[in-house]
């Protein structure tokens, strides 16, 4: 960086800055001038809006930190005392609560524009990896950061949270929740190294940020065509053009940001967590905060074990999946041992399941005590296996064309995809014994009594069939379609979708459509 | 690896070139390489260790508790390692329904008399066992779920009056502290 030659300053200050550490030109180069593509649309206001929440959050988060005292006892006064005694430190503890959940506005719909526009495809497989690692930084930090003011919610969601850890085998009850937690259950020393590593971690997200920048001036940024700039007619200098759109978008978004701030500081948040944390006395119904939701409800849809026979086939399935969809022509199999693969792969799960929730069958290799992911731990691995899954995105859709306008299937895909992730947030916000469908077959009489709660004066032998569309039924069904879009969806359509005809280059692309709207 | 030693001048251009490829110097780094790995991780290990329960933490881990007070049916909750313990007087219906049970048809299979030392008297830790939530039960007005025991608000577990999981996700039955009684009215745990 910044070896380059120098074009020279007029300023001597700055020139003499400049020709001993070149930073002056560093920013010409990659702020100034940088050749950016001249077609984005607002989606790509949305790295700015995310990098001005993040300094936003560090810098409250520093003053606040100056008045927080991270101590059991006092930890949930301190964070009272700056809303009603220190001055302006409501401001400050509301700007930092909901810049959370700005961040996580802006970083979701900057990772959406990466899906929807396959900025994840060669040559910025990288700088979308970065963006994942980022993702994972700013969700430990939120998560921990969350714990801070020592209310119910705090102590109750950490503790479920923690727990996670626990489900390790072997290692996690003995080893690792205690070397987590400082003890035996959230306590003092567990809030002040949370308090330490929230002091930290932002920090480390700056850098991360740093090399996913960095990493973004190799490659250039992607746009909403998908094809690559060809020349200077493709592309307009940075500053005046994209610095001037990225700050009307971030006006646009403070505008929310403050009316939240202002006027509905507490509208995102948990009335519970206004109540000072006590280890003996649980929430009714423990929910994270809404950006988590959907991960969550991932998590507790996982309610079976996985036993022998359900790993032993998904395995097949894998193989198959990989065999005769990734490859594109299958290297060690025919079609007939693909189509067995394929029979005894889906027989052996759906025996497994069967056999899981059958307990009273007794198939040998099926008991609780028996199987090697227990439910516990099959919660675990789905949600951070949900988020794993973004790492080798590049890799599970290696169709050659990056953008959804010119894949009307993916776009489809894309859009169910984001459609039941908003439906996992849902799921993950309701109580997983929620019933929101019921239809009772058989006896009439029966029927009536069980709609009265009179369920125990049914005579026996007639007992209805009662069938019922709970909340854990609805996260099942759609973390299945969460998995199945990067498993199942991608590679089908990697190899089978024709797409459109891409444009020649951007500044054709955006001549005729200017052309068009201008008859 | 080669181990040969080369006293002649060095790696010199002129010099032959050794077996496969291999000089001391790569030994060397491969060596320092080594050195450093586990130097570090040995630098590391006080600093990961500082962050392992402390020995005041440790030191906190009996309780006395006088149960005398509870009646028949009802609980009492007790802090035991910063963690609440049930101590629950089981009337003899309770007791009953626990013993009747068929231990084969149980998620995590423990007879009751696995599970206590005196029947009436059931301690054990109100941890759900499936991500640490308190179960709720400890009063006769409670919710105390399909099994009489004890219902974990967060995600569903019902206990049944042994503090065995029989229905929802939690793996294992609530865990038994390690007790002891020091006479009638009173035990110790820890």
């Amino acid at each position: 960086m910044g070896h380059g030659p120098r074009d020279g300053f007029d300023n001597p200050i700055i020139e003499w800055v400049d020709s001993r550490l070149p930073i002056f030109t560093m920013m010409q180069k990659e702020y100034g001038v940088f050749p950016t593509p001249r077609n984005f649309n607002w989606f790509w206001n949305f790295g700015a809006i995310a990098m001005f929440m993040l300094i936003t959050m560090i810098v409250t988060g520093i003053v606040l930190a100056m008045h927080y005292t991270a101590d059991t006892k006092l930890a949930f006064d301190s964070v009272e005392r700056i809303t009603r005694d220190v001055n302006g430190g409501w401001l400050l503890r509301n700007l930092h609560m909901n810049g959370a959940s700005f961040f996580f506005i802006a970083v979701y719909i900057h990772m959406f524009r990466g899906i929807y526009y396959g900025s994840y495809k060669g040559p910025r497989e990288l700088l979308w990896i970065l963006g994942v690692v980022i993702f994972l930084l700013m969700m430990a930090t939120a998560f921990i950061g969350y714990v801070l003011p020592w209310g119910q919610m705090s102590l109750w969601g950490a503790t479920v949270i923690t727990n996670l850890f626990s489900a390790i085998p072997f290692v996690g009850e003995k080893y690792i929740m205690p070397l987590l937690l400082g003890g035996f259950s959230i306590d003092n020393a567990t809030l002040t190294r949370f308090f330490a590593l929230h002091y930290l971690l932002p920090f480390v997200i700056f850098a991360v940020v740093f090399l996913h920048i960095w990493a973004l001036h190799v490659t250039g940024s992607n746009n909403p065509l998908g094809i690559e700039p060809k020349g200077p007619q493709d592309t307009l200098p940075f500053h005046p053009y994209y610095t001037m759109k990225d700050f009307f978008g971030m006006i646009i978004f403070m505008i929310l940001y403050a009316w939240f701030v202002f006027y509905a500081p507490d509208a995102m948040g948990h009335p519970d967590n206004y109540i000072p944390a006590n280890p003996l006395v649980t929430p009714p119904h423990i929910v994270p905060e809404w950006y988590f939701l959907p991960f969550y409800a991932i998590l507790r849809a996982i309610t079976f074990n996985f036993n022998i026979f359900m790993l032993a086939g998904l395995g097949l399935l894998a193989v198959f999946m990989v065999e005769f969809i990734w490859r594109y022509k299958p290297k060690y199999l025919s079609g007939a041992q693909g189509i067995c693969l394929l029979v005894a792969g889906s027989g052996l799960a759906v025996f497994g399941l069967l056999a899981d929730f059958n307990q009273t069958w007794a198939i040998p290799m099926t008991a609780s005590t028996d199987v090697p992911i227990s439910a516990k731990f099959g919660g675990v691995l789905a949600m951070f296996g949900s988020i794993g899954l973004l790492v080798v995105l590049p890799w599970l859709d290696s169709h050659p064309i990056r953008s959804a306008r010119f894949r009307p299937l993916f776009r489809i895909a894309v859009l169910v995809f984001t459609l039941s992730v908003f439906i996992l947030g849902y799921a993950g916000s309701q109580p997983s014994d929620k019933v929101y469908l019921s239809a009772c077959l058989g006896d009439a009489q029966a029927c009536e009594a069980i709609e009265h709660g009179n369920a125990d004066h049914i005579e026996a032998g007639h007992e209805p069939m009662v069938l019922a569309l709970d909340n854990t039924m609805v996260a099942q069904a759609f973390t299945a379609l969460y998995f199945s879009f990067f498993l199942i969806i991608l590679p089908l359509l990697s190899r089978f979708e024709k797409g459109r005809e891409l444009p020649t280059s951007i500044h054709e692309a955006v001549l005729a459509k200017k052309q068009k709207a201008g008859a | 690896m080669s181990t040969e030693t080369n006293t002649t001048n060095d790696n010199t251009p002129n010099s032959a070139p050794e077996a496969e490829g291999e000089t001391r110097r790569d030994f060397m780094q491969l060596l320092a390489t080594a050195f450093g790995v586990v130097g570090g991780a040995l630098a590391a290990w006080p600093l990961i260790n500082s962050l392992n329960p402390a020995k005041d933490t440790l030191a906190l881990a009996t309780v006395e508790v006088d149960i005398s007070g509870i009646p028949k049916g009802e609980a009492k909750t007790i802090m035991w390692q910063g963690k609440p313990v049930f101590v629950r007087h089981r009337t003899e219906e309770e007791i009953k329904m626990a013993e009747a049970v068929d231990v084969q048809s149980l998620t995590d299979k423990q007879s009751d008399k696995e599970r206590v030392q005196r029947p009436e008297w059931l301690i054990t830790v109100g941890v759900c066992t499936h991500l640490g939530c308190v179960p709720v039960g400890q009063k006769m007005t409670d919710t105390r779920g399909d099994y009489g025991g004890w219902f974990c608000p967060c995600h569903g577990s019902h206990y049944d009056t042994s503090g065995r999981i029989r229905k929802g996700p939690a793996p294992k039955n609530l865990a038994i502290p390690p007790y002891e009684f020091i006479n009638d009215t009173t035990i110790r745990i820890g």
